[in-house]
């Protein structure tokens, strides 16, 4: 096959490249060999940047694929030097205009992905948009477009014969929206081939076998890329450190990927060990976010929080400042009122320890973002984390927000955004409430993290400036490269530098895998 | 039970040396996690680990073979053996190479449902506690899941364990559920559940019309249970406090109120309220947003509660079979799931039993070949495991014919 297609595209080839990139799409299995300017290198990363941004709002303010959806992104991708990725395949004879779009989405792709490996945090945000933005190339595809493109990565199903389907036509009506079993295509694959369907319970399985309609094809589709990218970022990211460079590329990616995303909160060392344990009870009704107040609430009347709680309450407390011995006071002083202090040290205090790297595989753990929270390991019965705007009863929420102060209608449109499924947005207008309404130059933050809403609160309550003046025990916000700076590579070049190397590679994991419903974003129609 | 079985959780340290030395089941377990040598390395580098006297945990032990499995066992006596994934080397070598060659490959996919988890639905019991009222909930959930993994993922090899004390343990050794990645394991967690949230939900499951033909299938195993269940162990609307956790389930609030009204005014007990519940909701002028109300209740109060964290990792240690539990001295014993209805887990034997057991078999019986395992009450459950890897057996065969063939031995 492989040398068939080599002959083929010869006869055909009338332009340079057209071999090497068959498909208007691609999984970007090959990187690039071309050699750059440094010049297109950052201008290359900072045009495909502005299409992931795009992916990214087109996908706060629509439900994906939709006409809105799909209409914003288009006109935002059409601005930006990539526009040719908006083709599709078909034509007979490709221009070398047609190639050096090809070979532009491969380069910047490549380029992002450095720049987007270093930590878990980025590493989601970037796969979670080449995704968004792969789904929507891959439907704009004629049928014969998208058949070729399954052909070329190995992909292509056959479908099931019709008296197959019309013993089981019962159950696989279960996974086709409209129309008629006996008109539907359905493809039967090993259920490992659709997880991501599995784990929805978006099809039928038999026996181990999935039977998946035409539709979802694009869902094996994205897992089958979702694998790869996902495996490629790891590796990327443990051999970024070998990179052999001369400090001109690396500042510049680290700018980068700071451009869109607000900082990690990993390695705060600097701030380590000014929070101490007897102040998390006034901090906590001051500046927590609702996810975390609930969570020292629920500590102090229960005494015990389970597995989860404890996961995100302890990292947001490191985040903030707290130390390992810090930590080990605050949760034993809880804890030993309902089990002894040798059961605590023996069943709890390694957990602690853990989260600080200092057991185990010496991880250094990362404070929860919000769509880690909202999005994976939802609270089963009997557990307080997650988030509250996402996971709370109405009536309970309510009650919630009314206990802490806000006004009847502060409540109603917190409740409304929370109901449209704006998480994110509903914790925002409630700490504008609780923080006294929107300052002078209307700067309402959206939060991303539950340790940048108590950054941002201890700013408010103290003032820009006197993070540490006011309350000298509160953490310096140590950033790193300013968010969403504006400086160019070679002004930032001496602060990134130094960032570069405290980056932290032992938390890098191989299983980190985003699936379908966590890419679904806030927006999506949040059912349950 | 008579009086001198009764187990004392201070004798412990003096009975387990007898158990490990007489009565655990070396050799089948070694034939288990042997996995016919398909690939060699399986049980070298498959991870143990101990838990002492006074919560010593050693974890990261690997043996090279039964009889060293054997002598460390007894050496250690331990309190709780785990049983945890297969790694890249020998786990007790694990100092001596890279931290990231080391690392977890291949695991049994397995389940752990736990009482605990249901103590918002039962009122007997909470915690640790179990009792017959309670038990039933152990039984769905075994069927459900038990169906699901053989009819919709096609696993042949499950073995199903008593924990001990309050839950279950599902054990899935087909060669396709072992080398399951993370993502695999999660998503098929993920298929099973259906109740989820927190303290802050009450409503915690809500359903589609269309039922997937794998809830569908949950729901009549559930309804085989439900009236008997809610009613006769349960009494599950007996007084206001009960049937108000039941009725908040109910989404609209006007038909809320009315069979509130009702229950009090008609109902005579659970069952008669369970009819009144049943006959408003089909009859409710509000009927269509409420189609699938009376099934939600009856998920949430029955389906299987996982804990999911236990299925999802790869590297997740899980309590072996065989262990006695410290605190009941009940063995943990594989039964049969397809005989659950009659498992009751009052009369799995506990180690102080079984002790006594052997004790009395010497006096009378002087054969000494037999196993001293299969003169005890152990033995059912030891023919059930026996049974089960007889066909795991089955499945390696082939495998290692198609080995021998590669390497041209004939």
């Amino acid at each position: 096959m492989d040398i068939r297609t080599r002959v083929k595209s010869h006869k055909r080839k009338k332009v340079d490249g057209a071999e090497q990139y068959p498909h208007v799409l691609q999984f970007y299995s090959v990187p690039p060999t071309e050699t750059i300017s440094l010049q297109e290198f950052e201008e290359f990363a900072v045009e495909r940047l502005k299409v992931l941004k795009a992916c990214e709002t087109a996908g706060i303010k629509h439900i994906r694929g939709t006409e809105a959806y799909n209409d914003l992104l288009h006109k935002e991708i059409r601005k930006t030097k990539l526009r040719n990725i908006l083709k599709t395949s078909g034509k007979e004879n490709l221009t070398e205009e047609d190639i050096y779009g090809r070979k532009l989405d491969h380069i910047s792709h490549f380029i992002l992905r450095l720049a987007y490996c270093r930590s878990e945090e980025l590493r989601r945000w970037f796969l979670q948009q080449e995704l968004d933005l792969f789904r929507y190339r891959f439907q704009n595809e004629s049928i014969q477009g998208s058949e070729e493109f399954l052909i070329l990565n190995n992909l292509d199903y056959t479908p099931i014969p019709s008296e197959e389907k019309e013993k089981i036509s019962g159950e696989l009506a279960y996974s086709i929206s409209s129309g008629h079993v006996s008109t539907a295509d359905f493809f039967k694959v090993y259920f490992t081939d659709a997880l991501d369907l599995v784990k929805s319970r978006k099809v039928y399985l038999k026996g181990g076998y999935a039977y998946v309609v035409r539709d979802d094809l694009i869902s094996i589709l994205l897992s089958v890329y979702r694998a790869k990218l996902s495996k490629a970022l790891s590796q990327t990211s443990r051999a970024l450190p070998h990179l052999e460079e001369d400090d001109r590329l690396l500042p510049m990616l680290c700018g980068l990927s700071k451009r869109y995303l607000g900082q990690d909160y990993t390695n705060k060392k600097p701030s380590a060990g000014q929070i101490t344990a007897d102040m998390i009870e006034v901090l906590s009704k001051k500046s927590f976010p609702l996810c975390m107040q609930h969570l020292h609430q629920v500590l102090k009347r229960e005494h015990h929080l389970k597995h989860g709680g404890r996961m995100q309450y302890g990292l947001f407390l490191k985040g903030i400042g707290m130390s390992l011995e810090e930590a080990l006071k605050f949760w034993k002083t809880e804890f030993i009122k309902l089990i002894d202090g040798d059961k605590f040290d023996k069943q709890y205090a390694y957990n602690i320890r853990h989260n600080y790297g200092k057991e185990g595989k010496r991880a250094d753990y990362t404070p929860y973002s919000c769509m880690k929270i909202i999005m994976s390991n939802a609270p089963g019965p009997g557990d307080s984390h997650g988030c509250p705007f996402r996971h709370t009863d109405a009536e309970m929420l309510k009650q919630k927000l009314r206990t802490n102060g806000l006004s009847k209608d502060a409540i109603e449109e917190v409740m409304t955004t929370t109901k449209r499924g704006h998480f994110q947005l509903a914790c925002s207008k409630y700490f504008e409430y609780i923080h006294g309404g929107v300052t002078g130059d209307g700067d309402v933050p959206n939060f991303q993290h539950p340790n940048q809403y108590f950054e941002e609160s201890q700013k408010r309550l103290n003032g820009d400036k006197g993070l540490s003046q006011s309350t000298p025990k509160t953490p310096k916000v140590v950033r790193r490269v300013p968010a969403n700076s504006q400086t160019t590579p070679s002004q930032s070049k001496s602060q990134s530098t130094a960032q570069t190397q405290n980056s932290n590679f032992g938390e890098l994991d191989d299983d980190f895998m985003m699936t379908e419903e966590e890419m679904g974003l806030l927006d999506q129609k949040v059912t349950n | 039970m008579s009086e001198k079985h009764n187990y004392d959780p201070a004798s412990l340290p003096d009975l387990l040396p007898v158990y490990y030395k007489r009565l655990f089941p070396y050799g089948p377990y070694f034939r288990w996690l042997h996995y016919g040598g398909v690939p060699k390395t399986y049980f070298l580098n498959r991870e143990f680990s101990f838990t002492l006297k006074d919560d010593v945990y050693i974890r990261y032990q690997s043996f090279v073979d039964q009889s060293d499995l054997e002598k460390e066992i007894q050496k250690h006596c331990p309190y709780k053996i785990d049983i945890g994934a297969v790694f890249s080397y020998k786990p007790k070598e694990r100092k001596t190479i890279k931290a990231s060659a080391f690392q977890a490959q291949e695991k049994e996919l397995v389940f752990d449902i736990d009482m605990t988890d249901y103590d918002d639905v039962r009122k007997c019991c909470s915690g640790a506690d179990i009792c017959e009222k309670c038990w039933p909930l152990m039984k769905i959930a075994c069927k459900i899941i038990h169906a699901a993994l053989v009819d919709d993922f096609g696993f042949k090899h499950i073995l199903w364990v008593y924990s001990g004390r309050r839950g279950v343990h599902c054990w899935v050794c087909d060669e396709e559920a072992r080398k399951l990645s993370q993502t695999g394991r999660t998503a098929i967690a993920e298929y099973l559940s259906l109740v989820r949230g927190g303290e802050n939900q009450t409503k915690k499951v809500s359903l589609d019309e269309t039922l997937h033909p794998s809830i569908r299938r949950a729901l009549n195993i559930i309804e085989g249970y439900f009236d008997k269940y809610s009613v006769k162990k349960q009494d599950f609307l007996d007084s206001p406090e009960q049937w108000d956790k039941v009725l908040a389930l109910i989404p609209i609030e006007d038909v809320r109120k009315q069979i509130n009204g009702l229950f009090d005014s008609l109902g005579t007990n659970s069952s008669t309220r369970l009819t009144i519940l049943r006959e408003q909701l089909n009859n409710a002028k509000e009927y269509k947003k409420m189609k699938m109300t009376m099934e939600e209740i009856m998920v949430q109060l029955c389906y299987p509660r996982l804990d999911v964290n236990v299925s999802k990792g790869v590297n997740h240690l899980l309590k072996s079979p065989f262990c006695v539990h410290p605190k009941t001295g009940r063995v943990c014993v594989p039964f049969d799931v397809s005989k659950v209805d009659s498992f009751n887990p009052f009369t799995v034997p506990t180690i102080s039993q079984l002790l006594d057991e052997i004790d009395n078999c010497e006096i009378t019986d002087t054969t000494k070949k037999v196993k001293d395992f299969k003169k005890t009450s152990l033995a059912a459950s030891i023919e059930v495991f026996e049974k089960f890897l007889k066909n795991l057996e089955e499945s390696w065969k082939g495998k290692l014919l198609e080995q021998s063939d590669m390497k041209m031995e004939f």
